[in-house]
């Protein structure tokens, strides 16, 4: 009962969230503002991790496709693929619930318990819609862009340490990640990206928006928001796979 | 006018408030005491829409606030400004932009006319300069003064402070009092104060209710409260020693 007591409560407060903003210019503002703050503040991390993944992934790949049988372009090609499937939409998307999400909610929770939510409501401001909102839809639209970002440099990771160990050639690699794409598979990876933008900034403006009592509550929020924004994350890329890959 | 028309609340079955009904007058400094757990911020908090009320009225002259749905009680506080126990200024936001918020969100002035406001609130709270300062580089005194500009600064027909003196020493609580009345009279506000603190009481209190128990108790003003004679109340305002041994009602 407690589980359908917060996906209502989830729903209610999303409801207000998305509710129509008191003044659009004040709202843009902050929309870039959390775009910055979500999604540019993120790259460096973002980088150094799809980088040294990509980089990974093709040593690995090197190493377990030995057969004669199979060509040596399918290293690049398994690179790709992990990058663009996998690694890059879902485990950057895990990573950002940590930083991103354990951010928002404390953030919000601090505001919270020192009564700055409150002199919002007394101000006559919409809280919900002021404060998750922007964050809300920054992080929809900008998790598309560093997942993009990812792949890139994932993808050149692998070039760069796939030819530096002498893993395959700069040929075989570059005809690797050309051969077979579908583009649909990055409207995909795009599409689930997306939707975990969104849950990462609500599951955690959620957690903090709740947040009852003092530093250690806000502490609590900010684990939950990554714990549960986690979960949600993985089930939802279990179903949205689940209706893309049909079979 | 706030009239407060027998207004009760429970949490988790324990009554809190219990049929309190008092009346705040117009364009005056008001102060509801009591000791902590009395039942002061819940009030508060229900005149404000914090709170629900489980029963009874709140009525702001002509508005039954209590009866508004959730977007009308939203404009309705546009007419509020709000002191909190810990200023509960934007922390991510300077001075001049947490002053400037509320004028951003709801006035159609130019950016120089809310400079000017900014200024001019500043001005009222003796913080000329501090524009640029962020809250954390505030003591305590200058982060309510602070919070008091940004609840005048949308020119607000009632002013509430919840316990503006907390944590600030006996000076500058007189000088938050003394600005307080201050900004009451001169923008003929109706002032609520929520306090335990006696000095207040007795420099501003123009309307004193006293709340004992989540009830109202007593009702008068800084005058008539020294020389009361009821018994709980006397125990409030005469708490020390030192003071008990001056009241001139020695059968406390």
């Amino acid at each position: 009962m407690r589980f359908l007591y917060h996906i209502g409560r989830y729903f209610i407060l999303m409801k207000r969230a998305l509710a129509k903003p008191e003044k659009f210019k004040v709202y843009a503002k902050q929309f870039f503002f959390e775009v910055d703050n979500i999604g540019v503040s993120s790259l460096g991390l973002i980088t150094i991790i799809s980088f040294f993944m990509g980089g990974v992934i093709t040593i690995q790949a090197a190493y377990s496709l030995t057969s004669p049988l199979i060509p040596l372009y399918a290293i690049g090609f398994t690179t790709r693929e992990s990058m663009i499937l996998e690694f890059s939409p879902t485990i950057i998307s895990l990573i950002l619930a940590g930083k991103v999400g354990g951010n928002i909610a404390s953030e919000i929770g601090s505001m919270r318990i020192s009564e700055q939510i409150d002199a919002l409501e007394i101000m006559g401001v919409n809280s919900a819609s002021f404060l998750i909102m922007p964050k809300f839809l920054a992080g929809i639209f900008i998790n598309p862009f560093l997942i993009a970002i990812s792949m890139f440099l994932g993808i050149l990771g692998g070039y760069i340490m796939g030819v530096a160990t002498g893993a395959c050639s700069s040929y075989e690699y570059i005809f690797g990640i050309q051969a077979f794409f579908e583009p649909w598979k990055l409207s995909y990876a795009f599409f689930k990206t997306a939707v975990f933008g969104g849950i990462i900034t609500s599951v955690a403006a959620y957690q903090g928006y709740y947040t009852e009592g003092g530093a250690l509550e806000v502490g609590r929020s900010s684990t939950r928001a990554v714990v549960y924004g986690s979960i949600l994350i993985l089930l939802a890329n279990f179903f949205i796979t689940k209706i893309v890959f049909k079979h | 006018m706030i009239q407060i028309k027998n207004i009760s609340k429970s949490f988790n079955g324990v009554k809190v408030i219990d049929d309190v009904s008092f009346t705040l007058q117009a364009g005056k400094t008001n102060l509801i005491i009591g000791e902590s757990g009395s039942g002061k911020t819940t009030t508060l908090k229900m005149m404000i829409g914090l709170h629900t009320v489980d029963s009874g009225q709140i009525i702001y002259d002509d508005v039954v606030f209590t009866e508004l749905n959730e977007k009308d009680k939203q404009n309705f506080r546009k007419d509020i400004g709000m002191l909190f126990q810990g200023g509960a200024l934007f922390d991510s936001m300077t001075i001049e932009e947490n002053i400037a918020f509320p004028l951003k969100m709801f006035s159609n002035f130019s950016d120089s006319e809310i400079k000017d406001r900014v200024n001019f609130c500043l001005g009222k709270v003796r913080l000329n300069d501090r524009n640029n300062l962020y809250p954390a580089e505030l003591s305590g005194g200058m982060k309510k003064r602070a919070a008091l500009a940004r609840a005048i600064s949308s020119n607000p027909k009632y002013l509430f402070c919840d316990e503006p003196n907390s944590g600030l020493d006996p000076k500058t609580s007189i000088i938050i009092d003394e600005l307080i009345h201050e900004l009451t009279v001169e923008f003929n506000m109706t002032t609520v104060v929520i306090t335990h603190d006696m000095n207040s009481v007795v420099q501003i209190g123009e309307h004193v209710v006293f709340l004992y128990n989540g009830k109202k108790w007593w009702e008068g003003d800084k005058n008539t409260i020294l020389t009361t004679d009821n018994k709980e109340l006397l125990e409030l305002v005469y708490a020390a020693d030192f003071f008990r041994k001056k009241n001139p009602n020695q059968n406390l």
